[in-house]
């Protein structure tokens, strides 16, 4: 029996907030994938296999045939587009643009900020001990921004009853903050709420960096 | 013509801007390249002009630039250009490839998600205080090159006379402000970088650079 190559490929690390996005999308929208496990704390980003496929080392990237897509915002559309079952953008243009907004808040105002690079830079030039209060700081004050944003817009999810593109970035953020930064989410009822919502869907769950077939077993 | 909340609307866009904010610029070339005039409103963002009631209202983030299309209040440049992209699609800024429209949105990624975040100024007098007035400089002087290596990679089988072809893209959209920036605030080394930064960043002041093709 010829073996069944999945035709997605997804090149992910279990603890990328940025792979997570994507993990979710395409749980959502039904799309199965080859998950292709890069260790960053190794560096297999920098290998050649991997160097092939995104010359700049990041992850997420995705493989569609002869498509290659990098970076989970350029992804995100890719698959928005390509694959439009459960569509994850509204079609209303204010309520897109909330969308895009709070997934902007989140890609370029708090995840660049305790990314891996950023965070070992602040552990050798500062110190071991300002890691964690470096990134707390940024996290809270995007959650702050996201709580403000969200506000009058927020239903079930972050901005309505369905789920949409920021609560794919929000997600993975508030689930970082939570595990590894020591975040008080007291002070953000919203996305606290927001958080129990996405416990209840397997699609999200599922996502999580614990799930992933490269997570270290506990 | 009145707006849902009672707000006297204008027909026209209205644009909050900073002269010197990159995001703020980003939005500006696009208007300009879609042929859409605009109002134009400063917002001063060293006198704190974006803590006033007036613009707290319209953006309780208090970042610009922020777009006012009727009804319609966009903030964040990424949102404000996908907007105008779908409301204005006069002058496509993205490609219907979408190998290529991915390219775009990765090129803008890089921008807005792993360098102007980097030399935001709170950031920078943070690590001033830290560490010291040099190490602030350094920290911008090294990300952005480090960003602009990733689009050197990038586009260097896409680059025509501009990122991503012949023609002004979504790239150039958040790669050109992002050059000029850099090479006046941070005195980055354009020579340093091959000839396709370069040449996108004299195209847009109108130099040839044909003379400093490497041998």
């Amino acid at each position: 029996m010829a073996h069944e190559e999945k035709k997605l490929k997804l090149y992910s690390y279990w603890r990328s907030s940025c792979s997570c996005r994507i993990r979710i999308a395409l749980n959502l929208k039904g799309l199965e994938y080859q998950y292709i496990p890069v260790n960053l704390l190794k560096g297999e980003q920098f290998t050649s296999e991997f160097q092939m496929v995104n010359p700049i080392g990041y992850v997420p990237v995705l493989v569609d045939g002869e498509i290659i897509v990098s970076d989970s915002l350029a992804i995100f559309m890719y698959l928005e587009e390509k694959y439009p079952q459960h569509p994850l953008l509204p079609s209303d243009l204010q309520k897109k643009a909330i969308n895009f907004q709070a997934a902007n808040i989140v890609c370029s105002s708090i995840q660049p900020l305790q990314n891996l690079a950023v965070l070992k830079y602040i552990e050798e030039k500062v110190s071991p001990d300002e890691k964690i209060p470096w990134a707390k700081l940024h996290i809270e004050k995007g959650f702050e921004a996201l709580e403000k944003l969200l506000k009058d817009h927020a239903g079930r999810y972050a901005t309505g009853d369905e789920v949409f593109m920021a609560d794919l970035f929000l997600a993975p953020q508030i689930h970082a903050g939570i595990k590894r930064f020591n975040v008080d989410m007291a002070k953000f009822p919203l996305l606290s709420r927001l958080n129990e919502a996405y416990s209840e869907l397997p699609q999200f769950q599922n996502a999580m960096p614990e799930n992933q077939p490269d997570a270290p077993s506990a | 013509m009145a707006a849902k909340d009672g707000r006297e609307v204008s027909s026209k866009l209205v644009l909050y801007s900073f002269w010197q904010s990159s995001c703020a610029w980003r939005v500006r070339f696009a208007l300009n390249l879609k042929g859409l005039s605009y109002e134009y409103k400063a917002v001063d963002l060293t006198k704190g002009e974006q803590f006033t009631p007036e613009f707290e209202k319209l953006n309780p983030l208090h970042f610009v630039p922020v777009l006012v299309d009727g009804d319609i209040v966009v903030s964040d440049s990424f949102a404000i250009l996908m907007y105008l992209e779908e409301k204005y699609p006069q002058r496509a800024l993205l490609p219907a490839d979408p190998q290529r429209k991915a390219l775009n949105l990765q090129a803008a990624s890089i921008v807005s998600s792993s360098i102007q975040p980097l030399h935001m100024m709170s950031i920078l007098k943070y690590l001033e205080e830290k560490i010291g007035p040099q190490e602030r400089f350094l920290f911008g002087q090294t990300n952005i090159e480090k960003g602009f290596f990733a689009l050197e990679k990038l586009l260097k089988d896409l680059a025509g006379k501009y990122a991503t072809g012949d023609e002004v893209s979504m790239a150039d959209v958040f790669i050109a402000p992002q050059i000029a920036i850099s090479a006046e605030r941070f005195k980055i080394d354009m020579v340093k970088l091959s000839l396709c930064i370069i040449g996108l960043y004299f195209s847009f002041v109108g130099y040839d650079l044909s003379h400093l093709i490497p041998l």
